[in-house]
């Protein structure tokens, strides 16, 4: 089972938060810092596995995380989950972020929390692996989108325009998400 | 550039008016260009938001509600808007929903009140013909549900397990695994379909269903023994790796509990192990291949390969340059370790290689691997090896834990592994100098045991301390976060136990009194002068009477001993002006020349031993003797308690409880308990001491006696070396004489003893072989020869004569006829256990799902149709929540007032004893009485043949009321239930004779399904042969009124990934759509299979008719009786009918429970002799009976109105003739 989801950048400001069981918020928070001090003081190029003691769980939990340029993408995960099944889980879930967005960044993750809960939703649920072929993830996100393209129709449109001009405005998007090359344990 | 931007956003807002109101995007850059005061903007914020969810506009609402989401990210709590939230659910449009799930799922919990407003709103979302609708209200589901919602949605959850939609199926399946966990009631009668799930078409499914199972299993794996066929035959085809890798691992739990499935498993592993280019899978293989050796204690040969392939392939893992790898590939390797210790350290180098990785966590893994993989061939290697590494590491964490491993490694079961006690004394020494350690204590520990327990050490032991002692003011200008002085507790303790081992022991008094001893801890200055003390006596003990050395001697030492008084610590404060008083009492003495040297070493006679650590509670009570009474009148007040005076040396103490043995205690670890008695008097003792001070000066003065210039003390004293040094060489010797800190060599002492002994050993190996080369065959020459660590490894034992031989004294002293096994502990496990209690959802989920209560065991008289049909087991069947409760506690209810029909397969035990007196004996001499009834039958195998018959015959009692377990599957080879015993089976579980050949026997149970106008028809196939048998199909030609379902072709389901293992049997199911009820059916059914007779492959087909009675068509449904009575009144029922069937078996009551329990229906009213019953064909149609027993020979008349003329008259007649039977 997987017990939370974290994904933070370098400085430990939280970009998504999901646990699949319930903490009052003041605890996430605390959960993200002190995950963040423990992750952020290990080198590159040291193994991806944590055991997160007290931190959430206990002793059957551990963390496992991958670390993407700005940002920290982090599994809480107990003794029923494949250490190096969980690694490729994340590497498919960045993938799909990058897919969706076209090049995914920081910024995306910030102005969008909302659809990478839904990209999220696709991966798990309840804390169980729900699918794992990314194309097949990318269509059902897809249809979705045209789902709510057709209901926003004429509408929105002033919105849309809104936004637009809105966007214009926002720092040159940094596409910073380097992709390293996979090395995916699991063939799918 | 921006500013200009934000004035157009503006006026854009301004002109628009509400439509424009701030967005997520606004909302995050705002707070962005906030930093400095974030908080008050995100307030502000907040307002908008709360004013913006005022408005009825949905968009707006969603809005506001988007923007919420993104604040409980940073922290901040929404949950005062849960109403809103479910305002927005609500919304009609995809869009608004989705954001209202998300918004719930990440701010609703089991205790959101709002929540039980949801459900039918849930519930229409759940049945939507959108299958996202569907979806994202599932993925919300899944995050808030809660005991409520689990109950009232779990038949909606189950429907949609039989979706045509993949994408909703799996879902489906997977919230079910949260349902189970908010409500365990549901997984009994869910768990059926679960299972069948394990063979969907979709592999998205399929892996849902393993993945839930696997889940359950986890925490009550015993449960799930029954599944293990299926899994195996998963495991043998699937090719989809999360799959596989579940299953794996669920075998890794299932196996401690039945270990011939572990045997049986070995060969598909192993075989995986080989084929996968996967690591993740090749991980999971070995660990669970692991988890089977460890299950089989009694190793086959063949296993020795597997052990050697995992470890081989851990290896690669292991060398891989990708740190994941390597450190799963160290944990595993631990793994085998406990069971295969000498497998491993046949790759020893490589894991002292992976020593010097720059990865801590890796460093760590490899540390833990050691501490197993000793020997006492390679204990100086490795250790030395750790030196190396504690010079070179960086970071007190790991060097800390580098020193800790080190000793640990060396004091392994009583220094078993140790051959050369010099060399580990110098290594506890060179370990002091480690800077900022934490762990003095444990080496001072360590040095106090070894000193006590190895006798033949002592000498060198406390030369090497009195090094230490010297140089003790290096330990004074330590940090304070450091405890390495600890060490000279230990030093001054040895030095002045066994103070005859000195070389000089003048000297050593020496350096003890010239030390400002003052400035370490109170402990450690107690210890200093106690044994200043022993010291001083042993000298004087030596000098002989030469009464001018003597008297100096002690002036001396009064003098320097005066300084202590000024301690600041009180109890060595006290222990020094005691010593003191001893001494100048002795001086005085002589000066009368009526001193005796006995007098003074009486104080520290009497020989000490390592105690043990459970002589104190092992001390038996005196008769007599209450604990718990007050000796004196308690305390008015509550006394100051200070927990920390309980020294560190408590817990582990060596000396624990030298209270035991008077003539033992010598009171040397009397900072235990004196500190607190000291404490009151603390200030006094300044004063005091001043005083004394004064008093003393003047004693001084008056003392003719008193030498004021304090000449060295001639160092030349030879006293007694002694004889018995052991193994020492020149040049080590030399070193001590010199009385040079080992620590400061160039070449440490450690060292030294290392190369030397690796010196001698190789001396005594030559020696031994040319013994051996002298007196043997050639053959011993050559395996002698063999090189390579693994055949070392295995000759290590011949080894023993190579070593020399310290002798240990082991373990401890207890009290006379008292002895050490005593498990006086459970006591405390037990409270301690008690306390870690958590309310696990887990344990309520802890159901026997192969259970069913049939009563197999005469018990008070039942009419014959009620144990056929009341239990039932329906698994199929799922009702509605109340009821089912009700049903559920009905059930316990019986089962405890007849203990009979119990399932606990114990107390089945108990009746048995009570029926068969033979094998009630048989059962007696059984160790425990297995719980669960597959591991009843487990234990008899490894008994001897001889009592396998008997026990044979109790397995086939078992079988009576138990399901055969379907585990044997696998396990064919063991079990032989007869067929008698089936049958007997058959009459009772409520499932009926089909068809029967020499190979199979088909039984079938119909199940019609709660929503849908479906019935299901179970088949339990029974194998009797002792060959597999497979490619099961089934093959029914529709008929005008049903369609068989789910076909893989025309009219025929095959079932590929159903075998039957021999002996066993195994359950299909196949669904029929019905179209009309108006009669009842037999359909004409062909079962076809293979057969592996001895590698031949025959196909066989049975056929049947399959009988569809219009009772099957009935589903349960309650109606309350105003419900009733209005349907009555309304007219709507215009057929009816009536039958009278005269005197009927049995009372009422129980006619009418047979008649709930085989046509599935409900009693809505009952009045003494007269009761109402309803019902639902599966059609819909109601069905409403009125049964009334008209007289004495109860006769029964039944009258019923149904909207269905001719299924109510054939309903009618079968009803009538079950009654007559």
């Amino acid at each position: 089972m997987i017990k939370g989801i974290l994904v933070f950048n370098n400085s430990a400001k939280p970009r998504l938060i999901k646990f699949y069981e319930h903490y009052p918020e003041e605890i996430q928070q605390q959960i993200v810092r002190e995950t963040f001090l423990l992750v952020s003081k290990r080198d590159e190029n040291v193994c991806n596995f944590l055991e997160s003691g007290s931190l959430i769980g206990g002793n059957d939990y551990r963390l496992i995380y991958r670390h993407y340029a700005t940002l920290y993408f982090i599994f809480c995960v107990d003794s029923s989950e494949s250490e190096l099944g969980i690694l490729d889980l994340i590497q498919v879930f960045v993938e799909t972020l990058d897919k969706c967005f076209e090049n995914v960044c920081e910024l995306d993750l910030i102005f969008h929390v909302d659809k990478v809960h839904y990209i999220l939703q696709e991966l798990c649920l309840g804390g169980m692996v729900l699918e794992t072929n990314m194309n097949e993830i990318i269509a059902r996100i897809d249809e979705q989108s045209k789902l709510e393209k057709q209901e926003a129709g004429i509408t929105a449109a002033p919105a849309k325009a809104m936004t637009a001009l809105k966007e214009m405005n926002l720092p040159q998007k940094i596409k910073d998400i380097k992709l390293p090359d996979l090395n995916l344990n699991l063939r799918f | 550039m921006s500013t200009a931007m934000d004035q157009v956003v503006k006026k854009a807002k301004d002109s628009f008016g509400q439509m424009f109101d701030k967005s997520l995007h606004d909302l995050v850059r705002g707070i962005r260009n906030h930093k400095d005061n974030e908080a008050k903007y995100i307030n502000e914020a907040m307002d908008e938001i709360k004013q913006e969810l005022k408005q009825e506009n949905a968009a707006m609402k969603a809005n506001a509600v988007t923007k919420l989401l993104y604040l409980q990210m940073l922290g901040y709590d929404i949950s005062w808007s849960a109403f809103n939230i479910i305002e927005v659910m609500s919304s009609n449009k995809f869009t608004f929903k989705r954001i209202g799930y998300l918004a719930a799922s990440q701010c609703f919990h089991d205790g959101t009140d709002v929540l039980m407003l949801t459900t039918n709103m849930i519930r229409k979302d759940l049945t939507s013909s959108s299958m996202y609708e569907a979806g994202i209200a599932m993925s919300g589901l899944s995050c808030f549900i809660n005991g409520d919602l689990a109950r009232d949605l779990a038949n909606d959850i189950m429907t949609l397990m039989s979706s045509t939609k993949p994408y909703i199926r799996k879902r489906a399946v997977l919230l079910l695994y949260k349902v189970f966990l908010n409500n365990p009631e549901a997984l009994k009668p869910a768990f059926p379909r679960l299972k069948e799930k394990l063979e969907d078409p979709d592999p998205g499914v399929q892996s849902a269903a393993v993945n839930v199972i696997c889940e359950l299993a986890r925490r009550n794996p015993k449960n799930y023994l029954s599944l293990a066929p299926i899994f195996f035959r998963l495991m043998t085809t699937s090719t989809n790796n999360w799959v596989l890798i579940k299953i794996i691992k669920l075998f890794g739990a299932l196996t401690p509990l039945e270990p011939r499935l572990g045997k049986k498993l070995i060969e598909p592993l192993t075989n995986l192990i080989h084929s996968t280019s996967a690591m993740s899978l090749l991980y999971e293989c070995i660990n669970t291949v692991v988890a089977v050796l460890v299950s089989i204690s009694s190793g086959l040969p063949n296993h020795n390969a597997s052990i050697q392939l995992c470890v081989q392939k851990l290896r690669i893992l292991i060398e891989d340059t990708d740190q994941n790898l390597k450190y799963l590939g160290l944990l595993a390797m631990s793994k085998i370790l406990q069971t295969h210790p000498k497998t491993v350290q046949a790759h020893n180098d490589l894991i002292l290689q992976c020593l010097d990785d720059k990865d801590e966590s890796i460093r760590i893994r490899a540390l833990d691997l050691l501490t197993g993989m000793v020997t006492r061939k390679n204990l100086m290697d490795i250790v030395h090896k750790l030196m190396v590494h504690m010079d070179k590491s960086e970071g007190s964490h790991y060097r800390d834990e580098l020193l800790s491993k080190i000793i640990e490694i060396c004091s392994q079961s009583d220094y078993q592994h140790i051959t050369n006690f010099e060399w580990y004394i110098s290594i506890l020494v060179e370990l002091t100098r480690l800077e900022g350690t934490k762990h003095g204590n444990l080496i001072a520990l360590k040095m106090l045991d070894v000193a006590v327990r190895v006798e033949s050490i002592r000498p060198f032991a406390c030369n090497q301390m009195a090094i230490l002692l010297e140089n003790a003011h290096l330990f004074i200008h330590g940090s304070k976060s450091t405890t390495v002085a600890e060490a000279l507790y230990a030093a001054a303790w040895i030095c002045g136990e066994f103070c005859s081992h000195l070389k000089e022991p003048q000297k050593t008094l020496e350096s003890m009194l010239n030390t400002k001893i003052t400035l370490f801890p109170g402990h450690i200055q107690s210890v200093y002068y106690q044994n200043i003390l022993k010291i001083i006596t042993y000298i004087i003990q030596t000098l002989d009477n030469e009464e001018l050395l003597t008297k100096q001697l002690l002036t001396t030492s009064i003098d320097k001993m005066s300084v202590f008084l000024s301690s600041g610590d009180v109890e060595a404060q006290e222990r020094a002006s005691v010593s003191l008083n001893i001494l100048k009492t002795a001086l005085k003495l002589m000066g009368k020349s009526e001193f005796n040297f006995n007098e003074l070493s009486v104080l520290f006679e009497g020989v000490l031993n390592p105690v043990a650590t459970k002589a104190q509670r092992k001390v038996a009570i005196p008769n007599g003797l209450d604990l718990d009474a007050w000796i004196n009148d308690p305390p008015s007040e509550s006394e100051d308690e200070s927990p920390s005076t309980n020294t560190r040396y408590d817990s582990k103490g060596l000396f624990d409880g030298d209270e035991v043995d008077n003539n033992n205690s010598n009171a040397y670890s009397a900072d235990k308990y004196s500190y607190q008695k000291a404490k009151p008097y603390a200030e006094l003792t300044t004063e005091e001491l001043e005083k004394q001070r004064e008093s003393r000066k003047q004693s001084e003065q008056m003392n003719p006696f008193y030498l004021k210039d304090t000449k060295k003390t001639k160092s030349t004293q030879q006293t007694e070396t002694s004889s018995h040094t052991v193994n020492g060489n020149e040049r080590v010797k030399t070193a001590i004489r010199e009385g040079m800190n080992p620590a400061n060599l160039p070449v440490s002492l450690s060292d030294q003893l290392y190369r030397q002994s690796k010196v001698e050993e190789e001396n005594r190996r030559l020696k031994k072989k040319s013994k051996i080369d002298g007196g043997s065959s050639k053959k011993e020459k050559i395996s002698s020869k063999k090189s390579g660590p693994t055949a070392a490894a295995d000759d290590d034992n011949d080894d023993d004569d190579v070593y020399p031989t310290a002798q240990v004294k082991r373990g401890g002293e207890l009290p006379d006829g008292v002895t050490e096994s005593g498990n006086e502990d459970h006591d405390d496990d037990d409270t301690s256990r008690g306390k870690n209690k958590k309310i696990d959802p887990h344990r309520a989920l802890n159901i026997d799902l192969n259970e069913k209560p049939i009563q197999s065991i005469p018990t008070p008289p039942r009419p014959p149709p009620v144990i056929s049909q009341t239990k039932e087991p329906s698994p199929e069947r799922v009702e509605t929540a109340p009821e089912k409760t009700k049903k559920y506690k009905k059930k316990k209810t019986t089962e405890k007032q007849e203990e009979a029909s119990t399932s606990k397969s114990k107390q089945k035990h108990h009746n048995y004893k009570q029926i068969e007196p033979p094998v009630h004996e048989e059962e007696e001499n059984r160790p425990t009485p297995p719980p669960p009834a597959p591991v009843t039958q487990e234990k008899p195998k490894k008994k001897k043949v001889k009592e396998k018959k008997v026990v044979s015959a109790i397995a086939t009692k078992v079988d009576t009321d138990t399901p055969a377990p379907l585990l044997f599957d696998i396990m064919s080879d063991d079990i032989h239930s007869t067929n008698q015993s089936e049958q007997q089976q058959n009459e009772q579980d409520g499932y009926k004779l089909a068809a029967q050949s020499d190979n199979l026997t088909i039984e079938y149970s119909i199940n019609p399904s709660p929503s849908i106008a479906q019935i299901d028809v179970t088949f339990l196939l029974k194998n009797r042969t002792p060959f597999i048998i497979d490619n099961v199909s089934i093959h029914v030609i529709d008929s005008m009124s049903s369609k068989l379902l789910n076909t893989t072709s025309a009219n025929i389901i095959s079932f590929p990934s159903t075998s039957l293992f021999p002996y066993s049997q195994n359950y299909i199911h196949i669904y029929f759509s019905i179209h009309a009820i108006s009669f009842s059916q037999k359909l004409k059914t062909a079962l076809t299979y293979s057969i592996n007779k001895s590698n031949t492959l025959e196909t066989d087909n049975i056929e049947f008719k399959l009988n569809l009675p219009c009772s099957q068509y009935l589903r349960r449904k309650t109606i309350d009786s105003m419900a009733f009575a209005n349907l009555m009144t309304s007219g709507t029922l215009t057929c009816q009918s009536n039958v009278r069937i005269p005197s009927s078996t049995g009372d009422f009551t129980t006619v009418i429970n047979t008649l709930c329990q085989s046509c599935r229906l409900t009693v809505v009213d009952k009045i003494n002799s007269a009761a109402s019953l309803y019902a639902e064909s599966i059609l819909g149609h109601p069905i409403a009976l009125l049964i009334k027993s008209t007289n004495s020979q109860n006769d029964l008349s039944i009258d019923g109105k149904s909207t269905e003329t001719h299924f109510l008259s054939n309903l009618m007649e079968e009803l009538k003739t079950s009654l007559l039977k």
